[in-house]
């Protein structure tokens, strides 16, 4: 497919997704979405920038796809690594490990988006994924293992130095957050998910990871 | 070996075991076994839902007025719908009355999920079991374009722009890239579109993509944001001021005739692409006559859309409410939530223990227990199952009844509904199908009913849209801009201990939620889903759930392609949410069926 830059005028600055993806409710599924979260609390961009929590949207993320330039993912990647391990993709790499990932909209991949978006001739121009290994997915209701959550700082630091070479530089927040399209709402944030959680004993959480080993090898 | 169920299906378990595992295209994880006879034909099917969710365990000792955001977070795809339904879960447990603008936001903010579902499910992800892709390479352009001008007025139908698409796709198909055709049965004889109406499908599945996006705006309208819109316990989270200006703060009328216009397109889209594409479709696919199962005999609607608020009597709900059994269309039966008696789930096939699992539990005292065991029919080991043994425990779906019957819900059952309560806006447009293909009225309970079902539901909902938008207004025009009831916001404002339930009918069917509130936080909190009640399992009677129904007696042309199978199942928009597994980049892609 040929793909389409969009067209800019000299000086204008490239359009910039910051993107999380996966579920909070999945433990370190979470962590794309945690990174974001993270990032926008403590960093304002210009209005070329967009943060988005984008969940476990699959179609919807499209549009938001076909609107950038530079595409900046945090995501929990199987890269086969030891868990909690941080590595950075990029450019035509990245379909690759998105690839099997199944995010949700019916299972919609975040492959499936990208490849939507360049079948719709829109496609970003440059893209880099930030992805950890996870410690624990199988867990819901649970929220990042210490490993992964302190990926979460350099995992912004790499996104930062990336934008750098785009001549953007994410100012230490002021109380004013940039163009924000999407954030948990405070209900859902990292603190107050994690210290909202029943016991053990209160609710039963055993259930999933069994029965995904069971038919995992069908 | 055969055996008659309760509900009157007859299945056999000899012949050949297909596993379909996982079903793709779908929500969260399904997998699905099914019994062949000699002439390929499904005598016996068993749905499992693999994978176990509980709300309870995230909400448990929460705050009731927080958790309309977890549940927002336990699908992709119901987002909103779920918010939906927690907020009226709390609001019923407080006695809490919304304002009238509030109804009529959140009438719109659930049309337009209705709408967008409808259309996205229809185009992405089930056009592509009758739609194939790879014909559409050799289509005629022209003749493309002569058959698309002959269903509908819609403009973009030159030879150029069907030869455009199919340039684009044939780039695409050969760059080695399939994305989103990549788990075709390309080629498949049970395929039966000629090329020109395949490449025609194929240009409106990118103009939906494109188009949709537009759809989703009102959401940002009025929820805030998107894609996880904010939720308000006593009403909707959004100020009015229709003298105010620019796109951020309160809505003004510059947003709200945004959401006119936006509306409007829609309903040309619908209209003029949708409608016409699903009975071309259709009418290629006549005899095609499997898949209705249940729905003949037992659907189930909760009711939805209240033309005015506080008032949730059946008589006000714009989706009607009701129930119909034993393929009684005579009498459409009252459905009352709270009633111990009506809705019960069962647990003697699913992976959980009751004290007593000859039983059902009403949800308000539903029972979360695991009890992972299988049956000694099993082929294979607890941890590599082969072959299901469905006379055992073999879901994680409970199997939720209606006064003791496994029943349908989602779009088929709210228009059998309201067909057979001779409601003119459901029974007019069922009847002009049938009459424009030709088809009579047992032809409505099939694999393509529900389908359509689906289709004149996206017209209805977005009709309705206009009417709501249409209202809201005039009653801002008229000096009231109340969104939002925040008198019993404060926990102190409400009793020790409370119970509500609410629900809605999402675009796949019956949702509700069930909350039991304890000095303000939640004791409890279950949800019975669309899937649960179209996945379920048997239950101790025998009586089998809607997708085992809707798949027996279907021919199967190629066994080790479960095109059909997938077709039928499609048809449900199943959603069994709601996590998302990572797996390696050479993990597992395609639907595998394999033949035992």
């Amino acid at each position: 497919m040929p793909r389409t830059a969009r067209a800019h005028a000299m000086n204008e600055p490239p359009n910039i997704l910051i993107l999380g993806i996966g579920n909070v409710l999945w433990a370190d599924e979470g962590f794309g979405v945690r990174a974001v979260e993270a990032l926008a609390g403590r960093y304002r961009f210009g209005p070329n920038v967009r943060l988005l929590d984008g969940g476990t949207q699959g179609i919807y993320l499209v549009d938001q796809v076909r609107w950038t330039d530079v595409l900046v993912v945090f995501d929990a990647v199987d890269y086969g690594l030891p868990p909690g391990t941080l590595k950075r993709v990029e450019g035509a790499e990245v379909p690759r490990f998105l690839g099997a990932k199944k995010m949700s909209l019916h299972q919609t991949g975040f492959q499936e988006v990208l490849a939507l978006a360049d079948l719709l001739g829109e496609y970003p121009q440059h893209l880099l994924l930030i992805g950890v290994q996870p410690v624990e997915l199988d867990d819901f209701g649970g929220s990042l293992r210490p490993p992964v959550k302190a990926c979460i700082f350099p995992a912004i630091e790499l996104a930062l130095e990336f934008l750098a070479g785009f001549g953007v530089h994410g100012e230490p927040l002021d109380g004013n957050p940039g163009r924000l399209v999407d954030l948990p709402d405070p209900a859902l944030s990292l603190d107050a998910y994690e210290s909202g959680r029943p016991s053990e004993a209160t609710a039963c959480r055993v259930g999933d990871p069994r029965v995904l080993a069971a038919f995992g090898g069908a | 070996m055969s055996i008659k169920t309760p509900n009157g299906f007859t299945l056999d378990s000899s012949g050949t075991r297909v596993v379909v595992d996982p079903v793709t295209r779908i929500e969260g994880h399904l997998r699905v076994e099914v019994n062949l006879d000699a002439d390929d034909v499904i005598r016996n099917a068993v749905s499992t839902g693999t994978m176990w969710r509980g709300l309870e365990v995230i909400l448990k000792g929460r705050d009731p007025r927080d958790a309309w955001a977890f549940t927002e977070r336990i699908c992709g795809v119901c987002t909103g719908t779920h918010a939906l339904t927690s907020v009226r879960a709390v609001e019923d447990a407080l006695g809490i009355a919304i304002p009238e603008n509030a109804n009529t936001i959140r009438n719109i903010m659930q049309l337009t999920l209705q709408s967008h579902d409808h259309l996205v499910h229809f185009y992405h992800l089930h056009a592509l079991d009758w739609v194939d892709v790879v014909s559409a390479l050799k289509a005629d352009p022209k003749a493309t374009s002569t058959l698309a001008q002959s269903i509908s007025s819609w403009p973009q139908s030159s030879p150029g722009w069907f030869r455009d698409v199919q340039n684009r796709l044939k780039r695409f198909v050969e760059s080695g890239q399939l994305g989103p055709f990549m788990n075709g049965y390309w080629g498949n004889p049970a395929y039966k579109l000629p090329p020109e109406a395949n490449l025609m499908a194929v240009a409106h599945y990118l103009e939906a993509l494109d188009f949709q996006r537009e759809i989703v705006k009102i959401h940002t309208v009025y929820g805030g944001k998107n894609p996880h819109p904010n939720w308000l316990v006593g009403g909707v989270p959004c100020a009015i001021n229709l003298d105010g200006t620019g796109a951020v703060g309160a809505v003004n009328m510059e947003r709200l005739n945004l959401v006119s216009s936006i509306i409007d397109r829609t309903i040309d889209f619908i209209d003029q692409v949708y409608l016409p594409d699903l009975l071309a479709i259709a009418s290629f696919y006549k005899d095609w006559t499997f898949g209705g199962g249940l729905s003949s005999r037992s659907v189930l609607s909760y009711g939805d859309i209240p033309e005015r608020a506080n008032d949730n009597s059946a008589a006000n709900q714009c989706l009607p409410r009701g129930a119909i059994i034993n393929g009684n269309l005579k009498e459409v039966l009252d459905v009352d939530l709270r009633d111990p008696q009506q809705i019960q789930e069962f647990v003697a096939h699913s992976w959980y223990s009751y004290p007593d699992e000859r039983k059902g539990l009403h949800p308000w005292d539903g029972v979360t227990e695991p009890n992972f065991v299988l049956g000694p029919n099993t082929k294979g080991t607890k941890t590599n199952i082969q072959q299901i043994d469905e006379g055992d425990k073999y879901s994680w779906i409970k199997a939720p009844r209606w006064r003791g019957h496994a029943m349908e819900v989602g779009p088929l059952a709210r228009w059998v509904i309201g067909y057979a309560k001779g409601i003119p806006e459901f029974k007019e447009p069922v009847e002009k199908v049938l009459t424009d293909l030709g088809l009579p009225v047992t032809a409505l309970f099939s694999t393509l009913g529900r389908t359509a079902a689906r289709g004149l539901e996206a017209s209805w909902a977005v009709h309705k849209l206009r009417y709501f938008q249409d209202k809201l207004v005039a009653n801002l025009k008229a000096g009231d801009s109340s969104t939002a009831n925040v008198t019993k916001w404060d926990p102190s404002t409400w009793p020790k201990e409370a119970r509500g339930v609410g629900t809605t009918e999402a675009p796949r069917g019956a949702l509700g939620h069930w909350i039991v509130i304890k000095k303000g936080r939640i004791e409890n909190y279950q949800a019975v889903v669309p899937t649960t009640w179209n996945g379920s399992p048997r239950d101790p009677a025998g009586n089998i759930g809607a997708f085992e129904a809707a798949l027996l007696n279907t021919p199967v042309a190629v066994p080790d392609q479960p095109l059909e199978i997938l077709r039928t199942l499609h048809s449900f928009d199943p959603c069994l949410a709601c996590s998302t597994h990572v797996m390696s980049p050479e993990g597992e892609e395609l639907t595998r069926a394999k033949v035992r």
